[in-house]
């Protein structure tokens, strides 16, 4: 049997608008992750030199490449808000859809941290005023963004699609303008990574760097929010997250190579501007310009995206009673989650002010990998319930069940590299989300209405 | 299957779970910050000579690093800072059960609420 599908239907309450296409799934999920080119990869130099952040990116590149090619298969069928919470609805449980809301709140939240954290830094460190904090920088940055986020999301990715192309562009600009076919002019990769310091710690730290190779792609799934506002989710999805992921190795290798060409790994592993460091090494005053307004776009990019992402993964958790209904009112004339938007932003501002660059960008990778590695487990249970033929699927990925052993190994990895150095964190992170999750089954459950929370046209699901 | 309905919260009640969620969320992301545990596991291996050659930089790197206005004393602590992996064996098999642990919890105790949801969804059928 074969059911056509068709979108979501919540009542007759306003909804969310129908207006993007595969260019704002693009600009959405390139958009939150671009910034990890500006800031976070290099950390991986610093946990295990210069080497292990170029295989990271390639490995880490594999298990995003598992994800992207997972995620189109299930979001252009399960067409709804919240991506992933949706999809976890529909083929786990409510539980661990609550959980999985979570995931996507904290791993956004924190990211929108550390871009707001890693603007104010920025142009702190351009301003060179004695005095001068990144305080207000980072509450305007926030303010500014959450309000563009409640007045429209389609003038929310048009204008992460142009700042995120020009920060984009001006990597490309950068990697041809140090002459990247010629060694020992401006590029000195043979001299600065040698047999000796090319891995530093070993094998092991080449494990370690998997927890910040993480961020050279972390955030490319917050394409499938936008599931319930494009246009065509079954054609615009998967077209817009492969191009991105496409879009994001490039860009992860150009630069690594750069960098690693132009600065000793330990520095590398410990600044938080490496493509603006490099364009400064250069001595052009014009390039070093351009990484430096190109590192505050990517920034604010990303940190749009991500208040996008949050904002509607709280709102899903409302509209399904799994927290209080308030959340999931739609503006009547904005059609945006605007209350959600607005409950998170406090949140934002408070943990911009209280963590530091290192410690929001590990908040968001944990949160990000606790959730590669539910869809590792939900993309078998998917095809288990709902056979090939038996369910219009938008696109079905090749070579199932690969790309899930591929994905679950890898998160495995990335945990022990998280323990190597961040035990204490993930541990923390993990008890919070087993407490909340008791509160949930054994006291909030009792709010939801449980047929209603299947909203998919399928047939039932095999073995129930 | 008879349709579940689930009671009606008070006003209250859904400000009391909000601040339920909040508090807990803040827990998690400032106590570790708070107690210290949050953060790198990194120590400074000192070294007595500071000289470009001690911290192991060849002339390219010396050099970059003088442009990047560093000198063999400020860029010891950067260059020296390092980790240093000993592979604690209980915390690792303490971290490993509480994942485990939790994602078992999670897909048993989804699976007894997906099972209501099935039922009630497809009875009406």
């Amino acid at each position: 049997m074969t059911v056509t599908l068709e979108p979501a239907i919540h009542g007759d309450r306003v909804s969310l608008l129908r207006v993007l296409g595969p260019a704002h799934v693009w600009a959405l999920g390139v958009g939150i992750v671009l910034v990890g080119e500006f800031t976070g990869w290099n950390f991986a130099a610093d946990k295990g030199g210069a080497l292990a952040a170029l295989i990271v990116c390639w490995v880490v590149g594999l298990l995003y490449t598992s994800v992207a090619m997972i995620d189109s298969e299930v979001t252009s069928t399960v067409a709804a808000a919240g991506g992933q919470y949706a999809q976890a609805k529909h083929i786990v449980g409510p539980l661990m859809a609550f959980n999985v809301a979570l995931f996507l709140v904290f791993a956004y939240t924190m990211l929108e941290v550390s871009d707001a954290i890693l603007l104010g830094d920025t142009i702190v460190a351009k301003a060179g005023v004695e005095g001068l904090t990144h305080n207000s920088f980072i509450a305007a940055t926030i303010v500014v963004l959450a309000w563009l986020n409640y007045r429209g999301v389609l003038m929310t990715l048009n204008v992460n699609f142009v700042i995120t192309a020009i920060a984009y562009i001006s990597i490309v600009i950068l990697f041809f303008s140090v002459s990247p076919w010629t060694q020992g002019a401006v590029l000195k990769l043979n001299e600065l990574v040698t047999p000796g310091n090319a891995l530093p710690y070993g094998w092991i730290g080449v494990i370690a760097a998997f927890q910040f190779g993480i961020w050279y792609y972390l955030g490319i799934e917050g394409t499938t929010q936008a599931a319930e506002e494009v246009r065509s989710p079954a054609r615009s999805l998967p077209y817009g997250t492969m191009a991105g992921m496409i879009t994001l190795l490039i860009a992860a290798a150009m630069t690594w190579y750069v960098c690693a060409s132009m600065m000793p790994w330990e520095y590398l592993g410990i600044t938080y501007y490496p493509l603006w460091d490099a364009g400064k090494l250069t001595g052009s005053p014009l390039l070093e310009n351009l990484l430096f307004v190109a590192t505050l776009l990517a920034a604010l990019a990303s940190a749009n995206g991500c208040i996008n992402d949050a904002a509607r993964a709280w709102f899903s958790l409302g509209r399904d009673r799994y927290l209080p209904t308030w959340f999931s009112a739609v503006h009547p004339k904005y059609r945006t989650p605007y209350r959600s938007i607005l409950f998170l932003l406090p949140i934002a501002l408070a943990f911009a002010f209280i963590a530091d660059l290192n410690q929001a960008i590990t908040f968001s990778i944990l949160s990000g990998v606790l959730q590669y590695t539910f869809m590792s487990i939900n993309i078998v249970m998917f095809r288990k319930k709902w056979p090939l033929g038996s369910i219009r699927r938008g696109y079905t990925h090749p070579f199932h069940p690969i790309p899930a052993v591929v994905l679950f190994c890898l998160c495995v990895v990335t945990f022990f590299a998280i323990f190597l150095g961040f035990g204490s964190q993930l541990i923390a992170m993990v008890a919070f989300y087993f407490l909340i999750s008791l509160w949930f089954h054994f006291y909030r459950y009792r709010f939801v209405r449980r047929g209603d929370q299947f909203t998919m046209p399928w047939p039932k699901p095999q073995g129930y | 299957m008879p349709r579940y309905t689930p009671p009606e919260q008070s006003k209250a009640g859904q400000v009391f779970d909000i601040a339920v969620v909040v508090v807990a969320i803040f827990v998690a992301l400032w106590l570790p910050l708070k107690l210290g545990l949050a953060g790198a596991a990194k120590s400074i291996d000192a070294l007595d000579a500071k000289t470009w050659e001690a911290l192991g930089q060849n002339p390219t790197m010396a050099s970059i690093w003088e442009k990047l206005g560093y000198t063999p004393e400020t860029a010891h602590d950067i260059i020296q800072n390092r980790f240093h992996y000993v592979i604690d064996w209980p915390t690792l098999i303490i971290m490993a059960a509480v994942l485990i642990g939790y994602f078992v919890f999670l897909f048993r105790a989804s699976d007894r609420e997906y099972r209501d949801v099935i039922n009630e969804k497809f009875d009406d059928k």
